[in-house]
């Protein structure tokens, strides 16, 4: 099954995503924010990576623009998870290569759906 | 798949009161006129991430209202909107508000909608600048904006044109730029999505392809003409390339229509050369009413929040703690460490002679040992730093400085000492009490401080330390200090002391502690809320600890608490009195002299004393107080005299002999039995006799009588 790396720094937030997708099968490891998160991703390759956009130490887009200059990172899908309403920031994310975004609340079906999407 | 939520609610909670402290402490130190956006950022992520988590976890309302602030602190963020005083007043009554909603939703009870919409309002009045806004986007009008101007569609009077063609469908020039694969889309993934919308044609377009040797396998070279048929919206064909938009040309035109091939030449930048739609504008927001006397309402004070203070105070108590990892690798390794010694001891036991006697006696030692050091990490467990009280004061003296108009500074020292849990939570209401009372009668008017010739602005200084076996908490403020004059003179008045008693300093300050004694000229709201110092006393003498007063008239007072560092467990000396046993707390052990029976002197009326160097101390006779009659009774004749200190007096506890140290677990003797004078608690020895815990303080208060 795939591996997931989920980032976010609200606690509840992780769990719930990690829960969601580990029930579903998938192997999922949980980062608290960009450097842990970029930290973990250079240890091992995963196949996707959701991650939250405002985060401290290293935010969601930044995240995404580094990783994405990894060479194993190059085509793997990345998607943020975001409560701006506005399309700036999912310009902004796109602009350093994401692979696309879910817009919170979001309930663990759609989150499934839509990581289906990526990893089909 | 259904996923029970609630799980996650306890941590989500847990999350929104750190948070919340977080933005809390952020605005408290937001300086109007230097603006540190990391502060602000961080209070704008507490607001986003208690957002996140509710709408998630289904708390719409909390959900609601946090985008309200999220929008103010996105705007002072971007620097588009100026913090002001009022602004951050409003945000710190959000944070409670929010607070309090959390709370109910918790407890499972009702959210208090008129708190909420007070603070809704106040929040809306600053995010349109003051004035009574007349137009207001709410939350979900603005909510489903988001979900707009996705994708570069098809003209618009394709839209508003009924399709007439038998054939519903559409047709959807796709070319990809070069970079599509390297946001880790894929088209593939995108056909296949369309072909579950309905039956899916597609057409490849290769002529762009180079050749072998030009190729670079990481680009994206091929168009595609497709044609998807079916009773399908044009929302799910846009939902579907949703995510590539701005990555691709492309054109989406119903059936009936003729579909210009999209352009069959590509350029090698990716620079998107089509059209990309641009964000629409805001499509206009609903009006929404705003009565006038909103804004009064928001800038009307104390009356009802002075209600909400008690609510406020029970979130305190926490049900969970966090630990810090490195305490449970400890704890882990102590474990690991009992596990080795119990098994070496096995196997020393499977097949034992009296050779082996030796090996036994040192895995033993070894085992005590480590049954300590693992007691003792499990007590580091319990212990938090006192920061978890300390954060809350700086808004209490923020708030209620301004409500009496004197300029005060709070100066937290030593917020990172630890204390055990239990004690934590109790020690809040008697610290507030007495920072209160520093606030209200303390620290002068700025005026009076001026004509002191003090600066104007009053300190306060909140610090604790450790100190043997207790923590230690100050609360200092360089207020006007205690009038010992006036003291005596209402304690006289009230009846508490007759007149011509000579009293020492010290016993006239502790003459506030007294029930009924009250020294504030007029009760205000903020402090005299018929909760006196007394009870301040007796709750921390509950807590084992002490409180005492060291006031200079003009220059300030210190008010220290002795506290515990642990209410569980207590490092004792044991005694034996007859037959029966006695543990002594050590900490309050100062020395201990063997004696006869000619060395102390009777003194008329005073009972008997002993004089230590050039001192005459109270002798406690503990046979008699305790009415032990058993044992050896010319044992009495000689016997160990115990010092100790308790509330700052000295006394001498006359006992047989002295047994070993050690430490004891504390038994409520209320809890199982009722309170007995003199006596702190119970324990069980090793070999499971009860020995009684003495109350030194409360000895030493019998021997003063």
């Amino acid at each position: 099954m795939a591996s997931i790396l989920a980032v976010d720094d609200s606690a509840s937030m992780r769990k719930m995503v990690s829960f969601t997708l580990r029930a579903a099968g998938y192997d999922v490891e949980e980062a608290v924010d960009g450097v842990d998160a970029l930290e973990k991703a250079q240890a091992r390759k995963f196949d996707c990576v959701v991650t939250d956009v405002n985060m401290p130490n290293k935010d969601g887009i930044t995240l995404i623009r580094d990783l994405r200059a990894l060479p194993e990172y190059k085509f793997i899908p990345m998607l943020m998870l975001t409560t701006e309403s506005g399309i700036e920031k999912k310009q902004e994310g796109k602009a350093a290569g994401a692979t696309g975004w879910m817009v919170k609340p979001f309930n663990p079906d759609q989150l499934l759906k839509t990581l289906l999407k990526v990893l089909g | 798949m259904s996923i029970d939520m609630s799980q996650f609610h306890q941590v989500f909670f847990e999350e929104c009161f750190e948070g919340l402290e977080a933005m809390e402490s952020g605005l408290l130190t937001l300086d109007m006129g230097d603006i540190d956006s990391e502060v602000i950022n961080t209070i704008f992520r507490g607001a986003h991430s208690i957002k996140g988590g509710s709408g998630t976890f289904g708390f719409t309302v909390v959900a609601e209202y946090t985008h309200i602030m999220e929008t103010l602190l996105d705007e002072m963020r971007d620097g588009r909107r100026k913090v002001t005083q009022p602004a951050v007043d409003v945000l710190l009554g959000s944070v409670d508000c929010l607070r309090e909603m959390l709370t109910a939703i918790q407890n499972e009870q009702d959210v208090n909608d008129a708190s909420v919409a007070k603070h809704k309002s106040a929040l809306e009045v600053v995010l349109n600048g003051g004035s009574v806004p007349e137009k207001l986007a709410t939350p979900v009008e603005q909510e489903s904006v988001k979900e707009e101007l996705v994708i570069n569609t098809a003209p618009e009077v394709a839209q508003e044109e009924p399709i007439e063609s038998q054939e519903q469908g559409w047709k959807i020039a796709f070319c990809p730029y070069l970079d599509l694969l390297k946001t880790g889309n894929d088209p593939v993934r995108l056909f296949r999505e369309l072909n579950e919308l309905g039956e899916l044609t597609t057409i490849v377009n290769i002529q762009d392809v180079p050749g072998f040797y030009e190729l670079d396998p990481e680009e994206c070279n091929i168009s595609w003409d497709l044609k998807v048929v079916g009773d399908i919206s044009d929302d799910e064909i846009k939902e579907i390339f949703n995510w590539v938009e701005g990555d691709c040309e492309m054109e989406i035109q119903p059936l009936t229509k003729t579909v210009k091939a999209a352009s069959a030449e590509k350029k090698n930048d990716s620079e998107p050369v089509s059209v990309i739609a641009d964000p629409l504008p805001s499509p206009p927001a609903a009006p929404v009413e705003v009565k006038p006397k909103v804004a009064a309402e928001a800038k009307k004070s104390s009356a009802q929040d002075s209600d909400n203070e008690a609510a406020k105070a029970t979130t305190a108590k926490a049900s969970s703690i966090r630990v810090d990892t490195d305490k449970i690798d400890t704890l882990i390794n102590m474990v690991g460490e009992v596990v080795i010694t119990q098994s070496m001891l096995g196997l020393v036991g499977e097949n034992f002679s009296m050779d082996k006697v030796g090996q036994l006696k040192r895995g033993l030692a070894q085992l005590e040992r480590h049954t300590r050091d693992l007691q003792q990490s499990v007590m580091n467990i319990r212990m938090l730093p006192i920061s978890f009280v300390f954060s809350r004061f700086p808004r209490l003296v923020h708030d209620i400085s301004s409500k009496l108009d004197k300029k005060i500074v709070l100066k937290l020292v030593g917020e990172n000492t630890e204390v055990d849990k239990a004690v934590v939570e109790l020690i809040n209401d008697p610290l507030v009490h007495l920072i209160r009372n520093s606030l209200d009668h303390g620290i002068e008017m700025p005026a009076d401080r001026v004509a002191a010739g003090k600066p104007e602005t009053g300190t306060i200084e909140l610090k604790a330390y450790h100190r043997g076996g207790h923590i230690v908490i100050e609360i200092t403020d360089d207020g006007r200090g205690l009038n010992k004059d006036k003291l005596l003179a209402k304690a006289i008045e009230k009846g508490l002391v007759e007149e011509n008693n000579l009293l020492t300093e010290k016993q006239i300050f502790e003459l506030i502690f007294m029930p009924g004694f009250s020294t504030a000229e007029q009760l205000t709201d903020i402090s005299g809320r018929g909760v006196g110092m007394d009870v301040v006393r007796r709750n921390i003498q509950s807590l084992g600890g002490n409180i005492e007063i060291i006031s200079e008239l003009g220059k300030g007072t210190t008010i220290a608490i002795h506290l515990p560092l642990t209410l569980a467990i207590l490092d004792g000396q044991s005694v034996a009195v007859g037959e029966e046993t006695y543990i002594v707390p050590l900490v309050s052990i100062i020395e201990s002299i063997n004696i006869t029976e000619r060395m102390l002197n009777k003194v008329a009326g005073k009972g008997e004393t002993f004089r230590l160097r050039n001192e005459y101390l109270p002798v406690i006779r503990m046979r008699g107080i305790f009415n032990v009659n058993s044992g050896n009774p010319t044992k009495s004749k000689e016997g160990v005299l115990v010092v100790v200190e308790g509330q700052g007096e000295l006394c001498c506890l006359l006992v047989d002999e002295l047994l070993g140290q050690q430490q004891v677990v504390i038994k409520s003797l209320e809890a199982n039995y009722r309170r007995v004078e003199g006596v702190s608690g119970a324990t069980i020895l090793g070999d499971g006799s009860v020995a009684l815990i003495l109350d030194v303080p409360g000895l030493v208060r019998f021997s003063v009588r």
